[in-house]
């Protein structure tokens, strides 16, 4: 399996963790990935916010680069698969719109290539293979799978997944020998790209998620996204200060729970970047 | 309050965002999700009945269409099978055409320096644009000690990456924000 790969911003910064977790269990799965040679940023929550015809073209000249390679593209940020998706459907709904936002990004483009989330190609896999590769189980790992929005929003542009009660994540964590907390937050919003310019809305939802993760059972989170995980993650500190509520609740990238489960070192998986830690429950939690 | 031209604007918002926003019979389904209704100052509901009776100015003006993180929760619902999303999307660029001062200053700060970032460079680069963002806002000291555990670990990049498609960036920041 060859597909085009799309890094996106996060995972050659913040989210490194994510990009160095993917490229391992991908090699692990025979799944090579080809990064989009000089891909520049979907535009994120900014372009869509401000400039319609702007949040369109930044993607498309991605997947018009993709194109000439004769890949589909994987792209494991949600934010950034849903950008790049949304691009796609909104020009093959209207041929008038391809045609000019291909002038517009000065290459052409048929709107054929397909935009997957990395957990859909997992997915397709399917967990028997996945079960073919698990070294080490994840037994006393209780993992509250979180999708968050983007993901699985909304339906008819995603094409994965059910949007209110969504399943692969929960599917491949079973598959790995980890239990599965029922919790009604999978899918509630985190305030993403709100993290700097209105941190306080981000630490009342994060700490409905945070908190409702923990009474449900959790000791920890595996997240399908950067801004997710660094709201869960990066700001949990923050979170527990002004809520007076203690969760050390790892937020694991769900690649690196099955890099753990595959035998793979902790710093292939960028386990080191977590900023809560997770050795308490590694320890407890794998084994063999 | 008279109202007047709310067809011109209804028809509008329509024609930017896409969306039938007529057919909205105010179920209050958008709002029940909104994670940020909690914080607003009007509801989801309250934005499609206002662009239907024309009610610009306050719509313009609101808290509302800047809170709107794109969640996407409210178009997933919508049993009229509007996507709300998409019609806030259209109100902030309509707000932001007309030059109607933004009531969430940080917010549209934070996308301006965001955007303006990737039309330098291609990519966003966290450093640069986050410190450019402070000066901007005003907001020198939060997130400070944030920022310095984020270097310790190494999730920051120091040195930006600068795409060789730069200027076919710059073309489409020009063409689309007809700089």
């Amino acid at each position: 399996m060859r597909y085009a790969y799309y890094p996106g911003c996060s995972l050659h910064s913040t989210a490194r963790d994510y990009n160095l977790s993917t490229l391992a269990v991908c090699k692990q799965l025979g799944i090579e990935l080809v990064e989009i040679p000089d891909w520049n940023c979907c535009g994120a929550t900014s372009a869509h916010a401000l400039n319609r015809d702007l949040s369109i073209a930044l993607p498309l000249r991605n997947l018009a680069i993709a194109e000439t390679m004769g890949l589909d593209v994987i792209a494991p940020c949600a934010a950034c698969f849903n950008r790049m998706k949304s691009s796609n459907v909104a020009v093959n709904e209207n041929p008038e719109l391809l045609a000019r936002m291909s002038d517009l990004i000065g290459m052409p483009y048929s709107g054929k290539v397909k935009v997957l989330p990395l957990l859909a190609v997992i997915n397709e896999i399917g967990t028997e293979t996945i079960r073919e590769h698990v070294k080490r189980l994840l037994e006393n790992l209780k993992v509250a799978p979180y999708y968050g929005c983007l993901l699985v929003r909304p339906p008819e542009t995603t094409e994965f997944d059910d949007p209110e009660d969504p399943q692969s994540l929960d599917n491949l964590i079973t598959a790995l020998g980890a239990e599965v907390v029922k919790w009604p937050y999978k899918t509630e919003c985190c305030g993403a790209g709100l993290s700097i310019s209105k941190t306080e809305v981000v630490l009342k939802l994060t700490h409905d998620i945070l908190s409702m993760a923990k009474r449900a059972g959790a000791n920890c989170l595996a997240t399908a996204c950067p801004l997710c995980q660094s709201n869960l993650d990066l700001r949990q500190s923050d979170v527990e200060k002004a809520y007076g509520e203690k969760y050390g609740l790892p937020a694991f990238y769900f690649t690196q729970l099955m890099g753990i489960a595959f035998g793979l070192p902790g710093t292939s998986l960028g386990l080191d970047k977590l900023m809560v830690s997770p050795e308490q429950v590694l320890t407890t939690g794998v084994r063999g | 309050m008279r109202l007047t031209g709310e067809k011109k604007f209804c028809d509008e918002i329509t024609a930017l965002s896409g969306q039938p926003v007529i057919s909205c019979y105010q179920c209050g389904e958008c709002t029940a999700g909104c994670p940020v209704a909690f914080t607003a100052d009007i509801m989801p509901n309250q934005v499609t009945r206002m662009v239907q009776v024309g009610l610009e100015e306050p719509v313009l003006r609101s808290r509302m269409i800047w809170l709107c993180v794109g969640c996407e929760t409210c178009t997933t619902r919508c049993p009229r099978g509007i996507e709300l999303a998409k019609v806030m999307d259209a109100l902030r660029e309509t707000a932001v055409a007309r030059k109607i001062k933004p009531s969430e200053p940080s917010i549209s700060t934070f996308h301006k320096t965001f955007l303006d970032s990737v039309e330098r460079m291609g990519r966003v680069h966290e450093i640069t644009m986050l410190a450019e963002y402070k000066l901007r806002s005003g907001n020198l000291f939060s997130d400070l000690l944030l920022g310095a555990r984020m270097f310790l670990k190494g999730k920051l990049a120091l040195i930006p990456e600068f795409l060789k498609g730069r200027s076919d960036i710059k073309k489409i920041f020009n063409k689309t924000f007809g700089k």
